[in-house]
């Protein structure tokens, strides 16, 4: 029987520990991109765009994010198209993102007073003026920390998809304990990466709360 | 011809009517008043001529620009009236030249030097012309209902709407703000404002508009309006103050 050592262990999770990153970023950034079309969707002035990102968001947001990664991976594959799994991985995590920071982004847009919307419309700018110039950079402001705290979601998030095969964080833990009989050192550090993962990003939240609320008092 | 014609004009709020079939006509230059207890369906007509409230029936029309709910008749429409607000409604994370440069570049597609002279000029013409760089925030509610002027003045419209626009400010501030609007009169701008200065109404203003109950009550000179009202709504309103 081959010894692993504590390195050993250490290292093969760190390596998995680049691709919880990278489906991370990947959600978080592709999420974002989708959530901010479907947010102009969903307080845009056509009823039926409306509606769509407002089912959307129920949808995702009333499932588990285990079924839709079972969905993207196996549903698929009904159909004869082979997914892999990253890409099933990548593509649930990034619809199931979305939907949560569609939300988060409404309420904060929605935050923002009425007479802004009366006295750019004055002004004689349009819909999108509106809310290219002066909505959205009121709103983004109020978002970034639930949106910076939201992403902590995310990171935890891409353990599920370890279920579908890919082998990130989660799935190397248990690799890794499979061939170790060593399931609480393992296990014990997959906690610690994650946590180091996540606990600047919660913590940054946090600051970022702090400072936007007094720059927003005093300028 | 009058420069801006309202015919006839309702508006409901559910089953609620505020304006029950207005009339009226500005012609340029003159200053109207809008006095009234409130509900009486002053703010709102000032708001429809703004297209910030669609109407159920009538017309409004300003120098020929029709109301109409699509955003491109509102758009020729509201380059015609600005509009002040009674919460001075400034962009609080532009600095005042900010605010008044932004409609500037991005509505009318002004160069940004120019927008830049021309708020620097407005800002001026309201005594602020040292505070280009100040965020509302670090200005007065005087201060900041002036630079609201400016940010409107800067649209070159032909007529503006103000709307309780001294209101919310402290009795110190009320006089720099209606010392403005009061050299924007002597210049000939049009102005509708639904106001509570009376003396101010009685000075400045060319016509005096009393409301009640979403009609046109009472219409006339100031002299005559303030001296000898008509109707015992009128003189219980003015016995009230």
């Amino acid at each position: 029987m081959i010894e692993f050592s504590f390195w050993d262990i250490l290292r093969n999770l760190l390596l998995a520990t680049r691709w919880t990153v990278l489906l991370s970023l990947v959600a978080f950034i592709g999420g974002g991109l989708a959530g901010m079309l479907l947010l102009f969707m969903r307080i845009g002035r056509r009823r039926a765009l409306r509606l769509f990102a407002r089912y959307y968001v129920e949808l995702f947001q009333g499932t588990p994010l285990l079924m839709q990664l079972f969905l993207a991976f196996f549903g698929l594959g009904l159909f004869g198209i082979n997914v892999p799994a990253w890409l099933a991985a990548g593509v649930a995590l990034i619809l199931w993102t979305a939907a949560f920071l569609v939300e988060i982004w409404r309420g904060c847009v929605e935050a923002i007073n009425k007479g802004q919307w009366e006295a750019s419309a004055s002004l004689g700018m349009g819909h999108i003026q509106q809310m290219r110039y002066v909505v959205l950079p009121q709103a983004l402001r109020i978002a970034i920390p639930p949106t910076v705290g939201f992403s902590v979601q995310v990171v935890k998030g891409t353990a599920l998809t370890s279920i579908i095969g890919f082998v990130e964080l989660s799935k190397a833990g248990t690799v890794v304990t499979n061939a170790t009989f060593q399931p609480f050192t393992v296990y014990g550090l997959v906690a610690l990466i994650y946590f180091a993962l996540c606990w600047p990003l919660s913590k940054s939240s946090q600051i970022l709360e702090r400072k936007l609320n007094v720059a927003h008092r005093n300028h | 011809m009058s420069l801006i014609e309202i015919t006839e004009v309702r508006k409901s709020f559910g089953s609620n009517e505020v304006l029950k079939g207005i009339n009226l006509d500005v012609d340029p230059g003159e200053v109207i008043a809008i006095i009234g207890k409130s509900g009486s369906g002053k703010s709102t007509l000032l708001r429809c001529v703004n297209g910030l409230e669609n109407i159920d029936s009538g017309s409004i029309s300003v120098a020929g620009a029709q109301l109409q709910p699509d955003e491109l008749h509102l758009k020729a429409l509201r380059l015609k009236v600005g509009m002040i607000f009674q919460q001075f409604n400034l962009f609080p994370h532009l600095t005042a030249g900010g605010n008044v440069m932004l409609s500037q570049t991005v509505v009318k597609k002004v160069p940004k030097p120019q927008a830049e002279a021309m708020a620097r000029k407005m800002l001026e013409r309201v005594g602020l012309e040292h505070k280009f760089d100040a965020y509302p925030d670090e200005l007065s509610g005087g201060q900041q209902q002036r630079v609201a002027i400016a940010r409107a003045l800067a649209m070159q419209p032909i007529a503006l709407l103000c709307d309780e626009i001294t209101s919310a400010l402290d009795p110190e501030l009320v006089s720099e703000v209606l010392a403005v609007v009061r050299g924007l009169a002597k210049e000939g701008m049009t102005l509708m404002m639904v106001t509570h200065e009376m003396k101010f109404a009685r000075d400045v203003c060319s016509r005096v508009v009393f409301m009640h109950q979403g009609r046109v009550h009472e219409i006339g000179p100031p002299a005559e309006v303030f001296a000898d009202p008509k109707t015992p709504e009128l003189k219980q309103f003015l016995g009230m103050l």
